[in-house]
């Protein structure tokens, strides 16, 4: 029978918390706005984590093989005499190329491996884009663009015209959104290339992509690799990057060492490339989750405050319980289950007003302006957010309501039945 | 038949300095008795009663009751026992406030759990009609006068069919009218259906009426 004393303790704890409903209602409302904030906040901060990381990602590669002109080379010197003590002071760079060596039998070599989804050669430079009268700073990027659009799908980023028609046109250009804002150019028209070098050639735009990323919108056009080996004088082997996508972006570190050390040139994965944008994202994360730890504490302390002033008012009844035959553990689950009432009910309000609140979140306008193209809030609704919001408001009020609720198990009923 | 025995039972105080409250108290209460604890006030009548009710644990010697050895189990034992073979009456009747008169009375014998709830029900309307009080059955407990919360509290110790009733300073809050009503139920309860009774009580006229007066004094036992 003892599903019926369950059943019991638990309408006594019903009776209390009916009895005042005012206070019960209070109780519960701090655990519903620490849950519903929590909810929120973290729908809204994972909502843009994972949206700028989803842009970030989509437009980088997951590792990038270019050659490293900045790694600090030996002298000469050092390399005739290695056993001396040789110093050389501010030692100027030298001219170099920044091909990378050996490209093609490279990306044959990395396509064999079988957590590569697809490597694309490019090469790019720092251009001017001149369009009438306006000279814009931009950057030209030759690529395989059916290649390219396998590892970023460009095809979807494409505003106007189509990927395909810069492989019908050797002199064709597709340009970035906010570059040809500025030049004021739409499909169609020709703008002149201008390299560092003083090489010039005029292109005609094929297409306006936009990735949706200001970076990268207002300074990259894609040509084909021919077309920026010729503008830049140099020869049909001459490749400065390789990118890659894997099938797991998370293996880029590992993979991207080997490849490091197998070819002798540098390779960087997106971890180390994004090392500031994902600090962003941890601090966020900590943040978010300080705030509404810190909810749900101040909701536990209005449990806690709450039960204790309940148990107070009702000391005459726990002795007249005790002396009728409840044991400590009896009194203690009457009140502990009060106040876990007051948690679960409290935390699914929460989740509701949580949910309402990141609905109407989702909803509400925003402009992202040059930098990023956005036109409303991200939020994530994932399920796991409301998971933990739950077992964080249970919890906190379990731990809050155990003090009083033990504290009630002690009371001595002799006291209290003969001091009146 | 005895139904509690109390072998050498000494007890202190030690708050705000050792104090012996309790002498040596030898005590044997048969089956069907109305006995009376009477005394002035901090003769230790009261404390000897919450010894014999088994809520104060802190005494030396021996307690018995219907046959069971009760000194020196723990604290859920006593509960339990306290639950089946004892009823409680108090002065300020102590019902639960929250709690219908009908819900009052049914509480100890749900703790129990021994019985159906329907069973345990009609056997709390049957105690209530007995002692006149059914009408009230489903009102909020303190919406009733003094003498019939004293009447719902009495229900309320015999719904478990309790070896002993003990009760302190049951008519101490009452009118001469409710007095003699409670009077006249425990003596019901005592010839009729062979109840024992203890009740601490500083009514003399009270006290006079009952079977057995145990007088105190200094923490002992008089006569």
């Amino acid at each position: 029978m003892a599903g019926n004393r369950f059943q019991l303790t638990f309408e006594i704890a019903k009776v209390h918390l009916l009895s005042k409903p005012k206070q019960t209602i209070i109780a519960m409302l701090g655990v519903t706005f620490g849950i519903a904030m929590f909810i929120a906040l973290v729908g809204l901060m994972t909502g843009l984590n994972d949206f700028t990381e989803d842009i970030t990602m989509t437009s980088a590669p997951d590792i990038h093989i270019y050659k490293d002109i900045t790694k600090p080379r030996q002298s000469i010197l050092q390399q005739i005499y290695p056993n001396d003590m040789v110093w050389v002071y501010h030692q100027k760079p030298k001219n170099e190329l920044t091909k990378v060596r050996n490209a093609k039998k490279i990306i044959e070599l990395i396509r064999k491996n079988e957590l590569v989804r697809g490597v694309a050669p490019a090469l790019s430079s720092q251009v001017f884009c001149n369009y009438g009268p306006v000279q814009l700073n931009g950057y030209i990027l030759g690529v395989d663009i059916m290649e390219e659009d396998k590892l970023f799908g460009i095809k979807s980023k494409m505003k106007e015209g189509r990927i395909e028609e810069l492989l019908a046109n050797r002199e064709g250009i597709i340009m970035g959104k906010g570059l040809a804002q500025k030049l004021d150019t739409k499909k169609g028209d020709r703008v002149v290339i201008t390299t560092p070098e003083g090489y010039t050639m005029t292109l005609k735009i094929v297409g306006i992509f936009q990735m949706g990323i200001g970076v990268i919108d207002n300074v990259r056009c894609y040509a084909n690799i021919g077309t920026v080996q010729t503008i830049l004088q140099q020869d049909p082997s001459y490749i400065t990057d390789i990118n890659i996508k894997l099938t797991d972006r998370h293996l880029a570190k590992k993979i991207a060492a080997e490849l490091e050390a197998k070819f002798d040139t540098k390779a960087e994965d997106w971890e180390t490339a994004n090392a500031t944008f994902l600090t962003g994202v941890i601090i966020r994360n900590i943040i978010t989750y300080a705030v509404s730890v810190t909810l749900l504490i101040v909701a536990g302390f209005g449990i806690y405050n709450i039960l204790n002033m309940t148990i107070y008012n009702k000391m005459k009844d726990i002795a007249i319980l005790k002396a009728m035959g409840f044991a400590g553990g009896d009194v203690k689950s009457i009140f502990m289950i009060q106040s876990l009432i007051i948690g679960v009910i409290g935390a699914m309000a929460g989740l509701l007003i949580g949910y309402g609140l990141s609905v109407l979140i989702s909803k509400t306008p925003f402009n992202g302006g040059d930098i990023i193209s956005l036109d409303h809030f991200p939020v994530n609704f994932d399920l796991k957010f409301y998971m933990i919001g739950v077992v964080f408001g249970v919890i906190t009020t379990a731990v809050a309501g155990y003090m009083p609720s033990r504290k009630a198990s002690k009371i001595d009923p002799i006291e209290i039945l003969r001091g009146q | 038949m005895e139904v509690l025995v109390t072998r050498q039972i000494n007890k202190y105080f030690y708050e705000p300095e050792k104090f012996q409250v309790l002498k040596e108290i030898n005590l044997t209460v048969n089956r069907g008795e109305f006995l009376s604890l009477v005394g002035k006030s901090g003769c230790g009548k009261s404390t000897l009663m919450y010894v014999l009710s088994t809520m104060d644990t802190d005494y030396e010697g021996q307690l018995e009751i219907a046959g069971q050895k009760l000194t020196g189990k723990k604290q859920d034992e006593l509960s339990a026992f306290r639950n089946e073979h004892i009823g409680f009456v108090f002065q300020f009747h102590y019902l639960l406030p929250e709690f219908t008169v009908l819900q009052n009375v049914m509480m100890p014998a749900l703790k129990q759990s021994k019985y159906a709830r329907e069973d345990i029900r009609d056997k709390a309307m049957h105690r209530l009609k007995t002692l006149g009080v059914e009408e009230h059955a489903h009102k909020p407990s303190n919406k009733l006068s003094g003498g019939q919360q004293q009447r719902v509290a009495i229900a309320r110790a015999l719904i478990n069919d309790p070896d002993i009733i003990m009760c302190d300073e049951p008519t101490g809050n009452l009118d001469t009218y409710n007095t003699h009503l409670v009077f006249d139920i425990f003596r019901q309860l005592t010839s009729e259906s062979n109840q024992t009774i203890i009740t601490v009580t500083h009514d003399d006229e009270f006290a006079s009426k009952t079977d057995r007066i145990v007088q105190m004094s200094d923490g002992r036992v008089v006569v």
